[in-house]
């Protein structure tokens, strides 16, 4: 497993935003079009299935600046039953792509834990890259509050 | 199984329905009390080896109360008119409650003030002791398991000068069981852990993690051996306590509902050799509701946070609800008879305390006076009076928060004020005093400062659209358990069903009712920000301040700010 370049500038940067209370953020270049195409771009234009990944994300973010996020894949991890990597997607930021992880047989179990910046509510996206070469995702939306008046 | 027939027959033989007649007449308070007795509210169809005491939610009520349930409670979604979303006469219609009937009372706003004078206060946990007591001593120690659902540390006077070791010290008598909690954290993580270990019973939640190392934080399962029967309770601490209240009070500590570790300790607990696996939740009602179709296993859930009073425990898909109320009005009960490991057959009530009713404990009414003692005077301190009914609770607005943000706008000289939707907070009837006590019940907290900000318009309506998302997204595990900030200085109009960004409309300005303008700044004053480092005077002082100077209050209960579009 390792962290790419993009998911440490993500845990590195993280601060100003949310600190006034009504304050909004409007992203510029985020959509979700950029997801689904970096989604394509990852499979090679294959279509991900549904089922053995799983991902855990809040239903609502207690910071947006450090969200926690694990991802987990059925597999046997050896063989061609083997998880290759899993890329993981904010599709309400700036820049989609959050991390890529990558196994191999020495990991043992595809599972992978990590903090990620989310600027709005928006999806998150995991795809998990199998070593027959087919493609597995799983979304969640995580909800970012201005803060609450709770009872 | 139970049914609305079997309580309406339960109602009936407990003697617990004043005639119609009797109503019209307006019956006097003796009447009334003769027609109820302590062994009528007692009064109970007792089954099977395992009894659930269930209270919740009691915002350090140590003396009984008045409290006008809601009348504006929607429910969105699939789950639209369904409990706890009734109230008056359809709350009353859906339980066969009779109108005007000691019930009718404790669960409606239907003709409050005069069956408040009629039937008295509710509450005081030497009353609830009394009944505690009693309800041992019929089905043995032995077989009754008691469970406080938490916010049982904050709203009162007391409470806040004692750093909630009044309530800890007054619950233990009650010998709990096990808790979980809320506002509890409020008091901040060193507090909390040190009242933890003063209480001597399990804090649970299965729902707290580190928040460094994302493990668990507590205990999430104790076990019990109940007539024989092993029984687990797991607990679920309020799941957005970290964004609802200030989470730079406790920062160690994640959240979140993670119905996934709720599985997983359901499965654990059934390896275990539980036969039966009860939720000790301060989720909410709705958030239950869900979690029941969501997570199997489950047998029952003993729900709080949402203040939500049902007559009876409600059946949803194989999993008991039973939701008890606040501010110690109640104390629900489940019996259950358990054969082969599962849960055959079972009894629920929730049983109104009446204070004028119940023979207060002894024991207890002593602890009480105990730990008020130090601050009695201060307490019963007048410091004005009321010509109409001051309440809090309701989706959208209040008299006691028409009032508090008018004192902001005074006080702190602003255009607008908010404040927030909580639901704790009692009933003062029209004609009564206001004391320190009174005042407290509304406003005591830990992050009590009154801020005073500018605000755009665009700002305002998107604060609004927020905290409405939180009351009605159609997806309750998306809604945090309060009600609608309450404003002043504007009114608008609000879509419940509407989506996240359009359900606040026509925001205008309440002495000209000009538009409000998005990129125009508006004064703002407002209270209970969770946000650290705020400035500005404690809500109750300034409130002491204000109501001081008022001497006599009156507010329109039918002034409300805003307008529903249903």
């Amino acid at each position: 497993m390792k962290l790419t370049r993009r998911h440490v500038l993500g845990l590195t940067v993280g601060a100003a935003a949310f600190a006034v209370a009504g304050a909004r953020i409007t992203p510029a270049l985020a959509s979700v079009e950029d997801t689904d195409k970096s989604i394509m771009d990852f499979t090679g234009g294959v279509a991900p299935g549904e089922g053995k990944i799983t991902l855990t994300a809040p239903e609502i973010a207690e910071n947006g600046n450090t969200v926690p996020i694990s991802v987990s894949v059925e597999s046997a991890m050896e063989g061609d039953d083997l998880v290759e990597s899993v890329i993981i997607f904010a599709d309400g930021n700036p820049s989609p792509a959050v991390a890529t992880f990558h196994f191999t047989e020495m990991s043992g179990a595809a599972l992978a834990t990590t903090r990620m910046r989310l600027a709005k509510t928006q999806n998150v996206v995991a795809v998990a890259k199998m070593k027959d070469g087919s493609f597995f995702m799983d979304k969640k939306q995580v909800k970012v509050t201005i803060g609450g008046c709770g009872g | 199984m139970h049914t609305r027939r079997d309580f309406l027959q339960y109602a009936l033989n407990a003697g617990f329905v004043l005639g119609a007649a009797g109503l019209g007449a307006n019956p006097t308070r003796a009447l009334a009390q003769q027609k109820l007795t302590q062994d009528d509210l007692l009064r109970f169809d007792s089954k099977g080896q395992v009894t659930l005491l269930h209270f919740t939610d009691c915002h350090a009520q140590l003396k009984p109360v008045f409290f006008r349930p809601p009348d504006t409670n929607i429910g969105v979604g699939a789950y639209a008119g369904l409990p706890p979303h009734l109230v008056a006469e359809e709350f009353l219609a859906y339980f066969n409650i009779e109108k005007g009937s000691p019930y009718a009372y404790a669960h409606t706003m239907v003709d409050y003030v005069d069956l408040a004078r009629t039937y008295g206060q509710l509450g005081g946990l030497d009353r609830t002791a009394t009944l505690v007591k009693a309800i041992r001593a019929e089905r043995g120690d032995d077989k009754v398991l008691f469970l406080d659902g938490g916010d049982t540390w904050q709203g009162s006077y007391t409470a806040l000068k004692t750093n909630g070791m009044d309530m800890v010290e007054c619950m233990k008598l009650l010998k709990p069981d096990a808790m979980t909690g809320h506002w509890e954290f409020t008091l901040g993580q060193d507090r909390f852990l040190e009242l933890v270990e003063a209480m001597g019973y399990p804090f649970l939640a299965s729902n707290i993690f580190d928040s460094e190392w994302d493990e668990p934080a507590f205990e999430h399962t104790a076990y019990f051996e109940r007539g024989g029967v092993k029984v687990a309770v797991i607990g679920q601490a309020m799941p957005y306590t970290p964004i609802a209240n200030p989470s730079w009070m406790f920062p160690k500590w994640s959240f979140g509902i993670r119905p996934e570790v709720l599985q997983a300790n359901v499965d654990a607990a059934r390896a275990e050799g539980a036969e039966v696996v009860v939720l000790l939740s301060h989720n909410g009602f709705d958030v239950d509701r869900k979690l029941a179709g969501v997570v199997s296993g489950l047998d029952v859930i003993v729900t709080g946070h949402t203040h939500d009073a049902t007559p009876v425990a409600l059946e949803v898909e194989g999993t008991l609800l039973m939701s008890s109320g606040s501010h110690g009005k109640y104390l629900g009960r489940i019996d259950l008879d358990i054969k082969d490991g599962k849960v055959a057959g079972y009894s629920s009530t929730l049983i109104p305390v009446f204070a004028d009713v119940i023979t207060p404990d002894p024991e207890m009414a002593a602890k009480i006076a105990e730990v008020r003692a130090p601050y009695e005077a201060e307490t019963q301190r007048v410091i004005g009076s009321t010509d109409t009914l001051l309440y809090r609770r309701g989706n959208f607005n209040g008299t006691w928060d028409d009032l508090i943000c008018q004192g902001i706008m005074e006080e702190r000289d602003t255009e607008i004020a908010l404040s927030p939707g909580f639901r704790w907070g009692t009933t003062l009837l029209p004609g009564a005093d206001i004391t320190i006590d009174d005042l407290y019940t509304e406003t005591s907290m830990s992050y009590p400062e009154v801020y005073r900000l500018e605000f755009t318009g665009a700002q305002l309506k998107d604060i609004m659209e927020d905290v409405c998302d939180n009351l009605f997204n159609k997806d309750p595990f998306l809604q945090q358990g309060g009600d609608m900030v309450r404003v002043g200085g504007f009114t608008y109009a609000c879509t419940p069903e509407g989506q996240m960004g359009s359900r606040i409309s026509d925001m205008r300005l309440t002495g000209s009712g000009e538009p409000m303008e998005a990129d125009k700044t508006y004064t703002v004053g407002g209270w209970a920000s969770v946000n650290e480092g705020v400035e500005g005077p404690a809500i109750y002082d300034l409130m002491e301040d204000y109501i001081t100077k008022k001497s006599v209050v009156s507010l329109d209960p039918d002034a409300a700010a805003v307008r529903v579009i249903r």
